[in-house]
């Protein structure tokens, strides 16, 4: 695993998009096959089974490095990363030894075999011959948390580089329901045969954030607006009588929507939608903890099908009779997808996502304020001459978001962060006024800069009033805005909300707590906006 | 009970029975000085009692003091107290503070490491009946490799640098840490800048007899290109700022025992991150604890808390004490 390692160490020792393609690069070119494969499932998001809990890795650190538990559990929170916390803490290795990384991969899938015990020796023994960074890949390995800073974009810019295949083709032939057990470099990068899956989705082409105004993307008429839902992306693969729906996680979630049999009994084989997956109910979308709910099951009970049926609102048809037609004008596309359709019966989960006529800019700008009131998170803008891109590229597809929800709270609790943000607080909850009292109502991790993180730590380490594990109660003194996409009533918060996507748009350093908004004001925006 | 022979005030370490402390934060007659680092040296007291190794760098931070010195191994009496100063090994001219009276010895450590590193004086275990430690690394995911493995690391970094036409621009503490750097640096690789700070105390040093390569202050008018493979020793809050920048392309590099913790190099945005300290690791705190033959320890500055229930597992009448002082800044300030 040294190979490997060495990668990990190069491309972690910088944060230049071209030194990592390059050490990537260079590894896909020179090391086995296996552990190629292996590193593009890795970088896709393709990791071996949890065989192992933590809990029993962190009993066998301490053990093997003589010291107690609760010093293990006290030194993690500071180091913020297990796999790195066991990587030091253990002794050094008695004798280092230089396997492959596919050989580690099969140690660990092999684990689940094995009866406790045995997995322990296994385990040991692995530790005792690797060096710290060869300990903590493996332990990454094993912990399923596994990120080396590396997009799959980067990866398949890398492997371009490294095999000569142009990207947006390799994008296409990683794609899809490959593990390195059913398939071998060969076959899935160098010499792939199309029909032998027929589940492989597309990469989806994803859309930039649009912060001006459109007036600067020229003559309108060249573009078509849509609403933009807030449910999940999706793919809906029908081919040779069965349909495929994947998830834009690449995560093929056919089992958990059985209701789209009804939908691809009507489409002709060959055809490959992309849209949009939403909670539907009484001709508008549920709140998207409804979704959520039917994602998080594996199989669908009848009573929950009922209480949250989906749909799929489709925008855009990528592959049809069973060619791909990512090359074709956007406005073709969506002229045969508005046929195809229009064929399926109403009854069918499967709608249109309808497009917005509008005028000129001014126009549709006074549309997008009335995103709110039709359940949409604002607009959707795409150049009627687009081809279907691979990965979010600039220029041809942008969303035109509504401005967030805001509300003016203060931080009662603080945490330290994980990874690139040990060691600082960076997870704070937040809380209302009512009356005397401050009720808690979000979470919130990011929007501050990094010297903001700082000051705000070392204001933490001030000013904690008690603490509980890993978290501090803080003085009530600073205010922050926190933005959100959205609100919901929900019965586990004591506040009684959930919000959608919170994050701290401003630290308010102009406004006492006094100032901060009351439980009131946020049950005014749950009725408006809920 | 008679009073201990050192308590811990809102000043500082104090001996009653010798009336003076050692390390003081707030203003006292007379301060007995571990070493010359910003949060143990600090300016204000009436008299001030340091190794002869420790003057010229406190003379050169604190101005016009008040300033007597001693060998190390010396004995002075205050009163029926018996004080001598014992190398801690932490930066040239450190020391531990040996108290004794009637029998009783307590050691106050100040900052310190047990690898030799060939430029301070040696760290000396001094047996004792109660031992004061700090505790910045005092956490078992702290081990540090022998400096000459770190040394070959670096001269490596730099020589590929200088191989691919790139400045190295090093960042690390003026007073210890850069000297400590630039005695491991090898000379043939390239030439080596500095940092006015960091040649500040370079300076002092040489003046006092230690040896360093040679080095050229970077001045205004200092055009980087007559200077190639150079490697720039900076104070690390230079790091990044338009002074290094006028380098470019460069590779920076950190040195500091928190480049131990990955999410730390992360986010300190140095392209390198070295491990290495002038404090003890895990191991090191043990050990010198162990070779005190102490029984009580106090412990100060850095994961104090932690490190003392570890201690009372141990067996130890362990405490924590609240100081002011800083350990190795995980901000970059030069108080290590």
């Amino acid at each position: 695993m040294n190979r490997f390692a060495a990668l990990f160490t190069r491309l972690d020792q910088t944060t230049k998009t071209t030194l990592k393609v390059a050490a990537l690069a260079d590894y896909l070119t020179e090391a086995p096959e296996d552990d190629r494969l292996w590193t593009i499932a890795l970088l896709s998001g393709r990791r071996p089974k949890r065989t192992v809990t933590t809990g029993l890795l962190r009993t066998w650190a301490a053990e093997r490095a003589s010291i107690p538990l609760w010093l293990f559990e006290e030194s993690y929170p500071i180091v913020g990363d297990l796999a790195e916390t066991i990587a030091l803490i253990l002794p050094p290795p008695s004798h280092a030894t230089d396997l492959s990384l596919s050989h580690w991969i099969g140690v660990i899938r092999g684990l689940s075999a094995l009866d406790e015990p045995a997995r322990k020796r296994a385990v040991l023994a692995a530790w005792d011959q690797m060096e710290t960074t060869q300990r903590f890949v493996f332990n990454k390995l094993i912990t399923g948390g596994f990120r080396m800073g590396v997009s799959q974009k980067l990866m398949t810019r890398a492997l371009s580089k490294a095999t000569g295949i142009d990207e947006p083709d390799l994008a296409h032939r990683l794609m899809g329901n490959w593990t390195p057990e059913t398939q071998s470099f060969e076959s899935l990068v160098l010499t792939p045969d199309p029909s032998a899956d027929l589940s492989k989705p597309y990469p989806f082409y994803l859309a930039y954030q649009l912060d001006d105004p459109p007036d600067a993307l020229g003559d309108p008429a060249q573009w078509a607006a849509e609403w933009k839902w807030d449910g999940i992306r999706g793919q809906l693969i029908v081919r040779q009588g069965q349909f495929h729906l994947w998830s834009r996680g690449e995560e093929l979630i056919t089992d958990r929507f059985p209701e789209f049999a009804r939908a691809a009994d009507h489409l002709p084989d060959g055809t490959v939608l992309d849209g949009e997956l939403l909670a539907w109910k009484d001709g508008k979308p549920m709140p998207f903890n409804a979704l959520q709910k039917r994602l998080g099951r594996k199989t669908v009970p009848k009573k929950l099908l009922a209480e949250a049926p989906v749909i799929l609102r489709a925008y855009d048809l990528i592959e049809h009779g069973g060619e791909d037609i990512r090359q074709t004008p956007f406005i073709e596309r969506r002229q045969r997808l508005e046929t195809l359709v229009g064929s399926v019966p109403s009854d069918a989960p499967l709608r249109l996502s309808e497009r917005i006529p509008f005028t000129d800019w001014s126009h549709l700008a006074s549309l997008r304020q009335t995103s709110r009131d039709r359940h949409a998170e604002g607009l959707m803008l795409k150049r009627n001459d687009s081809p279907y891109r691979d990965g979010r590229k600039k220029g041809d597809w942008w969303k035109w978001k509504v401005d967030p929800l805001t509300i003016d709270a203060v931080m009662i609790y603080a945490q330290q962060g994980h990874g690139r943000r040990a060691n600082l607080f960076t997870d704070f909850t937040f809380a209302v006024r009512d009356g005397e009292n401050l009720v808690p109502f979000t979470k919130a991790y990011s929007g501050l800069t990094d010297a903001e993180f700082n000051r705000i730590t070392a204001w933490v380490r001030k000013n904690t009033l008690e603490r509980f594990g890993p978290v501090r109660r803080v003085r009530p003194e600073h205010v922050f805005e926190i933005a959100f996409e959205g609100i919901q009533k929900s019965p586990r918060h004591k506040s009684g909300v959930a919000l959608r996507f919170p994050r701290m748009s401003r630290w308010r350093h102009d406004k006492p707590v006094s100032e901060a908004n009351t439980l009131a004001d946020l049950k005014d925006m749950l009725a408006a906006y809920g | 009970m008679a009073d201990a022979l050192l308590t811990f005030t809102d000043r500082g370490i104090h001996c009653p029975a010798g009336d003076f402390h050692i390390d003081p934060w707030r203003p006292v007659d007379r301060a007995l000085i571990t070493h010359g680092h910003a949060d143990h040296a600090r300016p204000g007291h009436a008299r001030y009692l340091a190794t002869a190794a420790a003057a010229p760098v406190m003379r050169h931070r604190l101005g016009d003091i008040h300033l007597e010195t001693v060998r190390y191994g010396e004995r002075i009496m205050f009163n029926d107290v018996a004080v001598s100063f014992h190398p801690a090994g932490h930066v040239p001219g450190s020391a531990q503070i040996r108290v004794e009276r009637g029998g009783e010895i307590w050691v106050a450590s100040g900052d310190y490491k047990l690898e030799n590193d060939g430029l301070s004086e040696p760290f000396e275990p001094v047996r004792c009946h109660a031992f004061i430690t700090e505790s910045t690394f005092g956490l078992p995911v702290f081990k540090w490799k022998p400096q000459a493995e770190t040394a070959r690391a670096l001269n490596a970094w730099w020589a590929a640098n200088a191989a691919n036409g790139q400045a190295t621009i090093l960042g690390a503490y003026a007073l210890g840490k850069a000297q400590r750097l630039l005695s491991l640096l090898d000379p043939d690789i390239g030439p080596i800048l500095t940092h006015g700070a960091v040649e500040n105390t370079n300076a002092i040093m040489r003046a006092q007899g230690i040896a360093l390569p040679d080095t050229t202050l970077v001045t205004p008018d200092l055009k980087p290109k007559d200077h190639p493979g150079a490697l720039i020793l900076a104070t690390p809050s230079a790091l990044g700022t338009p002074w290094a920048r006028r380098f470019a392309p460069a590779s920076s590099g950190f040195a500091s025992g928190w480049m131990a913790l990955r999410g730390v190099r992360r986010r300190r945005a140095a392209d390198r991150g070295f491990v290495m300290s002038d404090h003890a690791d895990w191991s090191g705190l043990n050990q010198a604890i162990r070779e005190t033959g102490a029984e009580r320890i106090f412990v100060t500055h850095g994961y104090t808390s932690i490190f003392s229930r570890w201690l009372a597992d141990q067996g130890y009448d362990a405490a924590v004490v609240q100081t002011d002082f800083g350990g190795e800044s995980l901000d970059g300030e030069d108080a290590a």
